[in-house]
């Protein structure tokens, strides 16, 4: 599996860099309130009589006011609203500087969230040079994200912790996200609204690379599937072409332009499969293709039953796809 | 009136002038007793409106309830202990924790909050019943038909796998096929039904049937938090049993109010549902803080700090809990501005309810303490509650939010919120009321043993939770993958839940064995200050054998008046109302003068008859339209025949009316 960073408290953007100073804020105002509070309570038990049912109650308050506790009981609601209000403009400015990421030549992508995986589109000003990847994003460092997102069929929500914070993808509407990774690495991200039955298993990665390695990557994935060479990928991709593979499933530069699943055009690049379900490696893509139901119950990928040999061919295959 | 009982002729009265009378043994308390008693026999049993009998079911009912939320909670727990685990599938886990939130926010928390009110709202106000005790019946029956159909449904295998907030469109025809999210919505118009009702019920017991004297700010304060709490219900349910209708009709007769494909909104839903969903929680906190103040005077042995201060935050809170419904919905790309005043609304809420904190350290500050149980549990309160508000500031935080939100952190949060304002002041005012129900107290050993069981189990439990969701785990998973670093937190938690299971266990056992070896506990065995604690316990089904008049907010605590102290006598109880048939005396709303001798309805079987064509109504209707057509006529039957006059029971309230002196 991916080792990946998922941390709110470890940031490596600067968004997420805002919020981990405003929580470091709030849980410092919060803590003294807290311990202030405690302490109280435990003096006042500390100090206090002990008494029984049958001690005759104390009357006295309701013939002369306290002003002594009044006062004490009016500073502290004093001092708590001052902190309060202290705090909704500290998270008032965190939000405007939150806005504030520059946008200026940023990358911009499409996501878009379904039962249970995510379809990413790098949408380019050339709209040759837009390609589709599932799963995983890798991105520039230093470079701000622009992240258009849209949900298929239900509510999902797009949550990068190290980066970004969350966003819900609504079916109709449709909202941005901004993010930009300062370092390079690995951050998992994962669906954070409820979408059914493998809402669990719906994980996704950012990868962040130095720009040079991000744009070899591009225009590895802007390339159309390679046509496989040897006997066992090509027979692959004819049991690919006419099991029920094709009917979801798209590999650009084949018949194949299905969009019911993943486009599978370069699947053997990425390092998971199934949303971060398995790693990708041959062993589990076998796993996978033969009894879905067996990782990620209720995903709606059906099962492929095929011989062995006729596994291996397919796996080959895609294997080259890279 | 308060010398009617003067006015009574002397001689031997015939049966129908027979007067209520002080003490009991005699003659007219035991015919006050037979008058308020609910009929014998199973059809008296299904007949009863006595309001103590409805609020001992009731509060039964949603205990049962509130263990098998807890039960589903622990297997939850148990399959999230490991990582990968394969104990239980996604599509019974989805279950589990739809049935858990449903039931701990449907049947459980609301519920049970106006069951102890039924219960208590009467003793405390002095008089002889709630308003309305054929109503009170007919509610407690349509909230136990739909909690038992949701049980039914899941049994079977059929449990509803949505949520407990059952967001459109997953919700929806499209992606929930079958019959699941039908009676979840169904179930959930049912007990808010319920609540309505309760709702109604208290709000005119406490305006109409205090005792007199009682006036507005001598009204004990968790009669207060009851009030506030009803009037939040009359606004909320609303909108969530629209919320339900427009999802059943959506999944039942097509419309379109959640399909944005056919110009509906998914956002709608979660408007409506939060609208109602976070007074939801304010609703459970509220009484809450009712029961705190009730218990802390007790053993404080002083009169509460700051009784004005606490009437007003409770309804600030009331009012501030409906202007924040936003802050769960931060994540959907709403307007920024907006955001903003809901995040100032979100965090100022947190100002009454220190109002409320500050005063009870007055309280206890200058008190003298008597280390009971219920005390132990508001202790309790205290530190979880706290802790809880200081992380729902952070959750009013539009930028922590989008971190937080929907992950374990709000789980952590939530429940230090319901478990530490609502479950751990429950626990307490069951300790605390205990012996008013049954006549006998329960054990202050065990009820040790059992606060410091639940309190660790539950800060082990859930803290983690905290530390969990800022590590990324999002909330609502059935399973989640090795090496992810959650894997300690999450056993951690699960054996934590275990140790609430053994103190809500110890909990069952100390219950069960006080009923019958608890010490006998008298009247007011606490030595409180309220008007609940004047009679006997557990109480006649009169509560009171002659109201009794009260002169200020603590009636048993004040030296009894005489006339040497001013210049006016001072009545201790009221006289004259009938013994033979269920009279009442009703009150001025602002300062209990009494206003009118109210006659109330006999036990009748047809509140029960027409639950259960109401509950036939709404079952059919999750299979045909139609039923809502056929079915509503055997409610009108059923109704026809409750309201229909009595000739024997109006010639009676004719006579009082006519000559009410006798």
């Amino acid at each position: 599996m991916m080792q990946a960073l998922h941390d709110v408290l470890a940031p490596f953007g600067p968004q997420a860099a805002h919020v981990r100073e405003l929580w470091l804020l709030t849980l410092a105002v919060c803590t003294v309130v807290f311990a202030a509070v405690l302490a109280a309570l435990l003096l006042a038990l500390l100090r206090a009589p002990r008494a029984n049912a049958q001690s005759s109650p104390d009357l006295s308050a309701l013939m002369r006011p306290e002003p002594g506790k009044r006062r004490s009981v009016i500073a502290a609601v004093a001092a708590s609203t001052l902190l309060l209000l202290a705090l909704i403009a500290a998270s008032i400015f965190t939000d405007r500087a939150l806005a504030r990421l520059s946008t200026e030549g940023a990358l911009r992508l499409d996501v878009t969230a379904h039962q249970w995986w995510w379809e990413v589109r790098y949408v380019e000003p050339n709209v040759a040079d837009s390609f589709v990847t599932a799963n995983e994003i890798h991105v520039p460092t230093g470079r701000p994200v622009i992240v258009t997102l849209k949900a298929d069929d239900v509510i999902h929500s797009f949550w990068l912790p190290s980066l970004a914070g969350k966003k819900d993808l609504l079916p109709g509407r449709t909202a941005t996200m901004h993010f930009r990774a300062d370092r390079d690495g690995i951050y998992r991200g994962q669906c954070a609204e409820f979408c059914g039955s493998q809402h669990a298993l719906m994980a996704f990665f950012v990868v962040a690379d130095p720009p040079e390695r991000y744009a070899a990557w591009a225009a590895a994935q802007r390339r159309t599937a390679s046509e496989p060479t040897s006997e066992q990928p090509v027979r692959g991709r004819e049991i690919f072409m006419r099991s029920s593979c094709a009917m979801c499933h798209a590999i650009d530069g084949t018949a194949a332009q299905a969009v019911r699943g993943p486009n599978l055009t370069h699947v053997a690049s990425r390092g998971t499969l199934a949303a971060g379900a398995l790693p990708n490696t041959p062993e589990d893509l076998k796993r996978w293709i033969a009894d879905p139901q067996q990782t990620k119950p209720g995903t709606y990928m059906p099962a492929t039953k095929l011989a062995p040999e006729e596994m291996d061919a397919l796996v080959g295959y895609l294997q080259t796809l890279r | 009136m308060q010398n009617a009982h003067a006015m009574n002729p002397p001689g031997d009265a015939p049966a129908s002038r027979l007067k209520d009378g002080p003490g009991p043994g005699s003659r007219e308390a035991a015919a006050l007793d037979a008058t308020w008693s609910d009929p014998p026999g199973l059809l008296g049993w299904l007949a009863a409106v006595n309001h103590k009998s409805i609020a001992r079911r009731f509060i039964a009912t949603t205990f049962f309830f509130f263990l098998a939320g807890g039960l589903l909670a622990l297997v939850m727990r148990l399959q999230l202990a490991r990582p990968g685990s394969k104990l239980v599938g996604p599509d019974l886990y989805n279950q589990l924790f739809t049935m858990h939130g449903s039931t701990m926010m449907f049947l459980f928390a609301v519920p049970v909050m106006q069951a102890v009110a039924v219960y208590l709202v009467p003793l405390m106000l002095g008089t002889r019943s709630i308003a309305f005790p054929r109503l009170n019946a007919f509610a407690y029956w349509i909230f136990l038909f739909g909690g038992v159909m949701l049980y039914v449904v899941f049994v079977l295998g059929a449990g509803p796998d949505v949520g407990w907030f059952s967001y459109v469109p997953l919700a929806g025809p499209d992606y929930s096929p079958g019959k699941r999210a039908d009676f979840w919505a169904q179930m959930i118009t049912f007990t808010e039904l319920s609540a309505l009702l309760e709702a109604i019920v208290v709000i005119t017991t406490v305006f109409k049937l205090r005792a007199p004297g009682m006036t507005l700010n001598r009204i004990p304060l968790f009669v207060w938090a009851m009030l506030v709490t009803a009037f939040m219900v009359l606004f909320a349910m609303p909108s969530v049993m629209l919320a339900s209708t427009m999802l059943i009709m959506d999944r039942l007769v097509g419309s379109h109010f959640f399909n944005p494909a056919e110009g509906g909104d998914v956002v709608l839903w979660q408007h409506l549902f939060w609208f109602f969903g976070h007074p939801e929680v304010y609703l459970i906190f509220l009484p809450g803080l009712g029961f705190l103040s009730a218990i802390i005077p007790t053993f404080a042995r002083r009169p509460i700090f700051g009784y004005t201060a606490m009437v007003l935050s409770l309804i600030a809170t009331a009012f501030l809990a409906f202007g924040l419904w936003v802050h769960h919905m931060f994540a959907v790309n709403l307007p920024e501005l907006g955001k903003s005043f809901f995040t100032a609304a979100s965090m100022l809420i947190a100002i009454p309810s220190a109002v409320q904190i500050f005063c009870w350290l007055a309280t206890l500050w200058s008190g003298k303490l008597d280390f009971k149980t219920p005390l132990l549990f508001v202790l309790g309160f205290f530190f979880i509650l706290v802790l809880g508000g200081m992380t729902g500031i952070m959750l009013a935080s539009v930028p922590l939010d989008l971190q937080v939100h929907d992950s374990y952190f709000v789980v952590a949060h939530l429940h230090y919120v319901l478990i530490g304002g609502a479950v751990f002041p429950l626990f307490g005012a069951f300790y605390y009321w205990y012996p008013k129900i049954t006549g006998r107290l329960m054990s202050e050993r065990l009820g040790r043993w059992n606060f410091w069981l639940f309190f660790t189990g539950f800060n082990v439990a859930f803290f983690p939770m905290h530390l969990l969701g800022l590590k990324g785990m999002p909330r609502r998973v059935y399973t989640y993958q090795a090496g992810l670093g959650w894997d300690t937190m999450n056993m951690v938690a699960t054996i934590g839940a275990l140790t609430i299971a053994a103190a809500v266990l110890l909990f069952i056992v100390n219950a069960v064995r006080s009923l019958r070896h608890g010490a006998p506990a008298g009247a007011n065995p606490w030595g409180a200050g309220t008007l609940e604690w004047a009679t006997e316990s557990p109480p006649p089904p009169c509560n009171f054998h002659a109201i009794p008049v009260v002169h200020g907010r603590e009636p048993l605590w004040e030296p009894p008046r005489t006339e040497a102290d001013g210049a006016r006598p001072a009545f201790t109880h009221v006289g004259g109302l009938a013994a033979d048939t269920r009279e009442l005396l009703a009150t001025t709303v602002l300062d209990a003068r009494p206003d009118l001798r109210v006659n109330f309805p006999d036990p009748t079987i047809w509140p029960f008859v027409s639950a259960v064509a109401v509950t036939a109504l709404f079952i059919g209707s999750i299979f045909t339209p139609w039923a809502v057509v056929w079915g509503s006529i055997p409610i009108a039957i059923a109704l026809t025949a409750w309201f229909w006059p009595q000739r024997a029971e109006t010639s009676v309230h004719l006579s009082l009316e006519r000559k009410p002196w006798q």
